[in-house]
């Protein structure tokens, strides 16, 4: 969008390119590699999750206390808060069943495909056509109810 | 001196691989979702782009309501494949292929796909983003997915799939 700060777009791929370097650096761009780690026989993929998810709880905890707002955005810094509902339960197995079937889950997809892992395609297109099928049903299902609700 | 020895042969049992590829690799991962989070103050996931990108090519209201970050995620998603491609081509030696059945890809990833979204996120926005705004929504989110990935991932090795 115009009204975009020129810095936006260049930034969000800097971090691209250090997420997706980080993701092949450490071997979960690679199904075997999860897979081992599901099957517990190398569990070093809880440093990948862990470090990760220090890193950012470091920005997350002291961003907000720093500045009130982003430079490029102008939005305050906040933390990452969904609600939860039965969806996250329900959701969250059905993500474990295809990520123990498969050893691969979306950001480490698409790294896969940057170490040269065509044959992952497989699995971005079931990625695809699965956020469609819950898109499709959930949209539809929330015009049925508004629709209900109207008639009220 | 045998005292000395069976932490480390505990560790090479639980760390076949080592630890510093993936602790170098996981802070890397950390890094570049902070990057973004400084200027931006976006915490970024990555199934996100699979909604927003069909929001392109589809009119269903689940998809366009990310029709304002469906640009940027296209970059995003760039980048990360860029990233790894630059780890492939001077660290890796080439390119790497998977073992793994096609079968295993393509319904894994149906059932990635339906169960991020449905979910509120996967391994980067609930795993790093959610945990490190210490989310308990996110927190559960992960003890579930993780939960039921190791069951799965072991009842399909003990069935015999392999790769």
């Amino acid at each position: 969008m115009s009204d975009r700060h020129p810095a936006f777009m260049p930034l969000i791929f800097v971090g691209g390119l250090i997420f997706g370097f980080g993701l092949a650096f450490s071997h979960m761009a690679r199904p075997e590699v999860v897979l081992d780690f599901l099957q517990f026989e190398d569990f070093g993929l809880l440093f990948v999750m862990f470090g990760a998810a220090i890193v950012s709880g470091i920005a997350f905890a002291v961003m907000p206390r720093l500045r009130d707002s982003a430079p490029l955005t102008g939005d305050a810094y906040g933390r990452r808060l969904k609600s939860f509902d039965r969806n996250v339960l329900f959701g969250g197995a059905i993500f474990g069943v295809g990520w123990g079937l498969s050893g691969i889950c979306p950001g480490a997809a698409y790294a896969s495909l940057g170490i040269g892992n065509v044959t992952i395609l497989w699995a971005l297109a079931g990625m695809f056509l699965g956020a469609y099928l819950q898109g499709y049903w959930r949209s539809r299902s929330q015009a049925r109810d508004t629709t209900a609700a109207g008639a009220d | 001196m045998v005292i000395d020895v069976l932490p480390l042969q505990v560790a090479a049992e639980l760390f076949p691989n080592g630890i510093s590829r993936y602790a170098v690799g996981g802070l890397l991962v950390g890094l570049g979702a902070v990057v973004i989070y400084l200027g931006t103050g976006i915490a970024a996931g990555a199934s996100t782009f699979l909604e927003s990108t069909l929001s392109y090519v589809s009119d269903q209201s689940r998809f366009q309501q990310y029709v304002s970050s469906r640009d940027w995620r296209v970059v995003f998603t760039l980048g990360i494949v860029l990233g790894a491609a630059v780890y492939a081509a001077f660290w890796q030696g080439g390119a790497w292929t998977t073992d793994v059945q096609p079968w295993r890809l393509l319904v894994g990833g149906v059932l990635v796909g339906i169960g991020t979204r449905v979910g509120k996120g996967c391994t980067s926005g609930h795993g790093v983003c959610g945990v490190g705004s210490a989310s308990k929504t996110s927190i559960v989110g992960v003890i579930t997915f993780l939960a039921v990935a190791i069951v799965t991932a072991q009842l399909v090795a003990a069935l015999g799939v392999s790769p």
